[in-house]
């Protein structure tokens, strides 16, 4: 087929809501967009796993502690369903995991900041993970098939995460004084962080549109944010916690909440590397990898040696 | 030093006795015992299986989708396979 009617081929798929899939003719930019896209995503579970690990030996009960371990080991789970779609588009698990290793490849910012508390578990499962069940219950439509089937997948995964930090938060919230506002001020620390997870407003990010026009992302950035500030609203309110934002107020001619200016320069400085924790992110990712050298090569020697010996 | 990648292995879950296995995902194991081990904590942690397969994924091979036109084009005006191409009387009820 000419390079025209391929492309004319792939728009009409676009248009008609059929999924791309892996052997399909695809534009350049379009696997591109995509391999970073989904790449970037895998790497946000696997470091994402970092802030939680700390605090699964410091679990104040067993109960937090099985669900604590259940949801790294879930992220885990999607960091590789994740990495096994970008493999689809024609890039090796290997490379992607040295362009994280060595700094080049981004993961979200929201990994970057510390958790100091308990109360921090609570506030991450509940608005970190809500966040990201927001874009990623969009991203089940998406248009390239590998990435919306692992999509579903973490979406059918990731709800009980989000429970789970709002039980923190609610046996905090109902707790003590002094854990109350432990709650209180962990939500303090991670609500303009995880408003920033959205992205850059629509009007300031360059590839939003092309990603619209190709099904790759289905919601803007901002109507994600908006989406999320609205359904968090009455969360917080059950919880008798307030949010950090003194211009929040329901706007009924809109129909959702206003709410004030997102700090962006901290979300550039983090992103370019200067967050609290960027450094502490990428060494414990090198050491980890590092060190599980010996058991990835032993594991292919003694493969190799048993497929001779049968042989 | 030994920097060879893990193959690739393609993993598929029967849910439940009488359906068929069906395809999950893949994922990366040193050979076919580790797949499986790996592909019951990656894929079977909620009680979605009840057998696993594992295939080594350069095992598969594929139909090319630029062939679609001459495989699945003739199957189209053959109307004549299907039920609905034959009129019944409704007297004589379902067939």
């Amino acid at each position: 087929m000419e390079q025209a009617d391929l492309q004319r081929l792939f728009d009409s798929k676009i248009e008609q809501e059929i999924r791309i899939e892996p052997k399909d003719w695809m534009p350049e930019a379009y696997r591109k967009n995509n391999l970073r896209q989904i790449s970037q995503h895998a790497h946000s579970e696997i470091v994402g796993m970092l802030p939680e690990a700390n605090w699964i030996s410091r679990a104040p009960s067993l109960r937090r502690k099985v669900a604590l371990l259940a949801k790294v080991q879930d992220e885990a789970g999607h960091g590789l369903y994740l990495y096994s779609a970008a493999e689809t588009l024609g890039t090796s698990r290997d490379e992607m995991l040295e362009d994280l290793n060595s700094g080049k490849a981004k993961y979200s910012s929201i990994f970057n900041y510390p958790t100091l508390n308990w109360a921090d578990i609570g506030a991450v499962g509940w608005l970190v993970d809500g966040a990201a069940i927001t874009n990623q219950v969009a991203l089940c439509r998406t248009s390239y098939g590998p990435y919306a089937r692992a999509m579903v997948r973490v979406c059918k995964e990731e709800s009980f995460h989000q429970r789970q930090g709002y039980e923190i938060m609610m046996s905090m919230a109902f707790g003590t004084p002094e854990q109350k506002q432990m709650a209180q001020d962990a939500l303090n620390r991670w609500w303009w962080p995880a408003l920033m997870m959205f992205g850059p407003n629509d009007s300031e990010s360059p590839h939003s549109q092309q990603s619209l026009n190709w099904k790759i992302k289905r919601v803007s950035n901002d109507d994600l944010r908006q989406e999320f500030i609205d359904k968090s609203i009455p969360q917080v309110e059950y919880l008798g916690l307030t949010l950090p934002d003194p211009d929040l107020k329901w706007n009924e001619e809109r129909g959702h909440y206003d709410f004030g200016p997102i700090d962006w320069e901290e979300f550039y400085r983090v992103i370019s590397g200067n967050g609290p924790c960027n450094k502490d992110r990428l060494e414990a990712r090198n050491k980890a990898h590092n060190d599980g050298a010996w058991v990835r090569e032993a594991a292919m020697a003694f493969a190799e040696k048993r497929q001779t010996n049968v042989a | 030093m030994n920097s060879k990648n893990w193959p690739l292995f393609e993993v598929f879950i029967r849910s439940k006795n009488g359906l068929s296995h069906k395809h999950v995902g893949s994922l990366h194991a040193a050979d076919p015992a580790m797949a499986l081990e790996n592909a019951r904590d990656v894929y079977c942690r909620r009680n979605e299986g009840v057998s696993i397969w594992v295939v080594p994924s350069d095992h598969i091979t594929a139909s090319d989708p630029g062939d679609a036109e001459e495989l699945y084009e003739p199957a189209r005006d053959k109307i004549y396979r299907h039920p609905t191409f034959y009129t019944i009387p409704d007297e004589i009820g379902h067939m």
